[in-house]
Formats: C-alpha cells, structure tokens, sequence
C-alpha cells in the first residue's frame, strides 16, 4: 500500500507536469493551428535563468518568479519575432518555423552558455522527504501537484470569468467572428503565447525542482511527451491536454513502478503503444477537438 | 437623410478571380436595404469588405461619413458596425451568456452593457431561457436569435445580415424578419443579404440586385417586387412564379 501511494505521487507529480506544458501546447494550437516545439526551449531558458539568478546570489523563492515573468515575456517576443510573420500559412510552415526556432535557441544555449549541464542549486527544504506514516514522498512532488492543481483551476477562472479569456476560447472556434467582436486579433494571440509562455516555465521550474540541472536539450524530451499527451487528449483541446497529461504520468510510473525487471528498457515502446491503440479506436483523442483552427 | 455608409465602386479578388466588380450602394440612416442574388454573386464578399474581414482590391467605403477602407475589423466594429455572418458562427462551446458577453467586449460601462443585456432578453425571451446552455446545442432558429443578439450587444448603428433565413424552416424565417422590423423600428439600419427575394423585398426600403460581381439593379423595393425582369433573369425564380404575388 505504501509503495502504491508513494507511486500514486510519483504519477500525479509527473503528470501535472505534463498537463502543464500540454495545455500550453494546445492554447496556441486551438487558435493558431501552429505545434510550436519551440516550446521546450522556453522550458530550458527558464533553467538557465534559474541558474543566472541562483549565481547572482538571489535565494530559489525569488529566482523562480523572476525566470517566470521573463520566460513568459520571451514567449512573447518569440511570437512577434518568429511566428507572426507566417501567421495564416499553412501548418506545415509554421511547424518548420517552430523547428527552427527551437534548433536556434538550443544552439544558442550550446554556444553561449555550455553543451555540459549546469547545476541549479535548491534549497534544501525541496530535497527532503516526508514520512506520511507508512510510505513516503518528496517535498518537490508534493509542492509540484500542489502548483499544478492551482495553476490549472487559475487557468479555468480565467478562461471562463474575464473576457479575455472568453476571447481565447471564443478565437479557437472562430476567429473571424471573434475579430467581430471587436477583439483584437493580436492581443488574443498575444495573450495565448503569454499563457504557454507562463505555463513551460512554470512546469520547468517543478521538472528541475526534481533534477537539479539543466542542459540545452533539458526541455526536449518534456516536450515531446507533452505533445504526445495533448494528441492523446485531443489536439487542440484544453480539457483533453489536462487529462491527456495526466494519463500519460500515470502510465509511465505505473510501467515503471510495476513492469518486471526484464521489461523495464521497453517502458518506453509500451507507454507509445497504449497511445498508439487509444488513438486507433479514437483517432480523434479522447477528447476530441471541437473544430480545425482558424489562422 | 445621411448616408450610414456609403460604398463606391467596390472590387474585391480573391488571388486571380474578382469575386466584386465596381460595385457601388448606399444605406441612409433608417433603411433597411436589401442586396439580393444568387450564390456567388458577390453578396457576401461585399458586406465582408464593408468590415474589413476581406481587403479592397480598389473603391472606398465610408462609415457615417468617414472613410474606413481598409481599416481593421476591430476598429470598424467600435465605430457602429457589426456583421452577423453567413451561417450563424456563435461559438459552439461557449454559453448563450458568453455569446452574448463577448459580444459588449468592446464597451467598458457595465451599467449600460447590462442595459444592453436586458433589451436584448427582452427581444429574444429564450434566450433569457437557456442562458446557460452551450451555443452549439440550440436549434438553428435559436442560433440566428443568438447571433443576432450577440451582434446587438456591441451596440451598432449599423447591422449587416449575411443570409439570416439560410438553413431555417419557414415559420422560424417569418420570426427572423418579423424582429429585423423590429429593429427597425427601434432606429436600427439594416443591410440585409438574402438569396430569398421574396421575403427580403417584403421587409426592405430599397434593395440592390446583384449577378456576377456586379450591381445589375436597383431600386425601391416596391418597383422591383413588381418587376419580372428582377423575378426572371436574377432572383432564380420559375417562370410560373412571379414575385408580384408571392406565395
């Protein structure tokens, strides 16, 4: 029962994570119809911001905010720059250009920071362990579900009660008739790549509070799971990356915690075979998406 | 009378094909005025052009006497006019109450977009009904009332209606224009496209007959509903059924 539990945090730990940066996938998908894979560079800048503001002598608690606020700003910046341009042309285009993106700021970060991973100090309070009588779990899975719960229900409020985010929901299934609304296109764009932008770095922030480093390919591999998730839960859906997300941690702990020892090096090809077979009988996801995006 | 808008010599092209040719019509304040047609005659291109949802090739389009050629869909939309588009488009997944919230998104005073809100329940008392129900899920009647009252909730001078009787069965297209006069009455222009002639003539001050791009007629609504001409060459009318005495 113990190891049960303790797996059971694993599972929901990891896949908070992923739900996290899946729905930040699917936010700029359901409007722009554009997988932008640059998205796991965002989770690596905010690894090395981390490490900047760890060496500038600034505690955890506040060097988090801080690569945050500035990872979001550079979502941002990285749809004006990058993605703009090729708004409205097809999907392969603006896949390439993610691509490209993504490839540049890694080799960015090859270049000027370091191809070796550099240590990201945390404070001593996220490495312990807590014994809840019988099985125990790291302070760093607690908080990280924690934080994954409240963002997503601060995500829900505010896609449901303001008006920009009613705009954001309202642009993924029209977007001509959300410009007649008299919204701006730009400012609900802009407002999708800030949220994808807050939520890679959020839930880079809870992947390093596990790992205690970061490396130029650190946000590769997230981010291919997050996508195989919101292709699980249905691409372009936000309910379906949330879900999507959080099935894809359970399988891989599960296979992990309970495949037999031999088994173990195909964890991997049989976590892509479950999806593989849910997608057969639902091609759509499990949520399927309501519409094809709009550019 | 002022024009409300004023639209001079209109092209528009979708890459190589012109889909609108010289095309010039006028609402005054007031009016409702028909364009009529067949599909692909242009009707729809128009009053997309007229909100800056397609770019003008060549012409000018002037809104309450200003020039709004080429101007942003969001900024025309704050001047006074809105477009309720071909086929509805309310946002399936989205509540009646949301619908209709994103609809006053550009206004600020909550006092008067709940004003706004209450007259347009007070024209559309289902709507009031089923505030909570997910757009997608009315009927294609309710769809219509909700796009239209969405429209309503920006609190336009001027209402473009892309085919509001598409798709609706008959006693529902009598509600739709019985409540366009409605409109009307409380001081609301209206540019009306329709594909049923019959219906938008009964309703309309004036109305422009378009074929191929081009504005081929015009006139009072009255002489043209007289006219075989308008019947026979561009309403797609059967030759036993003239529109002098409509079914």
């Amino acid at each position: 029962m113990g190891y049960f539990l303790e797996q059971a945090g694993n599972a929901l730990s990891l896949g908070g994570i992923y739900a996290l940066l899946a729905i930040g996938l699917a936010v700029v998908y359901s409007i722009l119809g554009l997988i932008n894979f640059a998205h796991g560079a965002l989770m690596t800048l905010t690894g090395y911001i981390l490490v900047f503001t760890a060496s500038a002598g600034l505690p955890f608690a506040v060097g988090a905010p801080i690569a945050v606020v500035l990872v979001m700003v550079s979502a941002v910046l990285l749809e004006r720059i990058a993605f703009r341009p090729v708004r409205g042309a097809s999907g392969a285009t603006m896949l390439l250009t993610s691509f490209a993106v993504a490839v540049l700021l890694q080799l960015g970060f090859q270049l000027f920071i370091s191809t070796r991973p550099q240590v990201v100090p945390l404070p001593a309070m996220l490495t312990t362990t807590l014994d809840l009588g019988g099985f125990a779990i790291g302070v760093n899975r607690i908080i990280s579900v924690i934080v994954a719960v409240v963002v997503l229900v601060a995500l829900n409020q505010f896609l449901k009660r303001t008006i920009l985010g009613l705009a954001m929901r309202a642009a993924a299934e029209d977007f001509d008739v959300t410009r007649l609304m008299g919204i701006r296109a730009n400012r609900v764009i802009a407002t999708a790549f800030a949220i994808s932008g807050l939520l890679a770095a959020i839930a880079s922030v809870l992947w390093i509070a596990q790992r205690s480093s970061v490396d130029p390919m650190m946000g590769l591999v997230p981010v291919l799971k997050a996508f195989i998730a919101t292709t699980l839960g249905g691409l372009g859906s936000l309910q379906g990356a949330v879900l999507g997300g959080i099935l894809l941690g359970v399988i891989e702990i599960t296979l992990a915690a309970y495949l037999p020892q031999a088994a173990l090096p195909y964890q991997g090809a049989i976590t892509l075979g479950i999806v593989i077979l849910v997608l057969v009988v639902r091609p759509q996801g499990l949520i399927g998406p309501r519409k094809e995006a709009v550019k | 009378m002022t024009a409300m808008l004023s639209i001079a010599d209109l092209d528009v092209r979708y890459g190589a094909i012109q889909a609108v040719r010289g095309v010039s019509l006028d609402v005054a304040e007031g009016e409702i005025v028909a364009v009529l047609g067949a599909n692909g005659a242009g009707k729809t291109t128009t009053l997309k052009a007229a909100v800056g949802l397609v770019p003008t090739a060549r012409g000018e389009i002037r809104f309450a006497g200003k020039p709004i050629t080429g101007r942003d869909t969001e900024d025309i939309v704050i001047a006074g006019m809105t477009l309720v588009p071909e086929g509805r488009r309310v946002f399936p997944s989205l509540t009646v109450t949301e619908n209709l919230r994103l609809g006053a998104a550009t206004r600020k005073n909550a006092a008067e977009i709940e004003q706004s809100r209450n007259e347009v329940l007070s024209l559309f008392p289902i709507l009031a009904e089923r505030g909570h129900q997910a757009a997608g899920t009315l009927s294609g009647g309710q769809q219509q009332q909700l796009a239209i009252a969405r429209a309503l909730m920006s609190a336009p001078k001027l209402l473009l209606l892309d085919e509001p009787s598409l798709g609706l069965a008959p006693q529902v297209v009598d509600d739709i224009f019985d409540l366009i006069l409605r409109l009307k009455a409380r001081g609301l222009t209206i540019l009306l496209v329709e594909q049923d002639a019959v219906a938008a003539l009964d309703i309309a001050d004036r109305a422009y007959v378009m074929a191929n791009g081009r504005v081929v007629m015009s006139g009072d609504a009255a002489t043209l509903r007289a006219s075989d001409e308008v019947a026979h060459a561009y309403l797609g009318a059967h030759p036993d059924q003239s529109l002098a005495e409509p079914a």
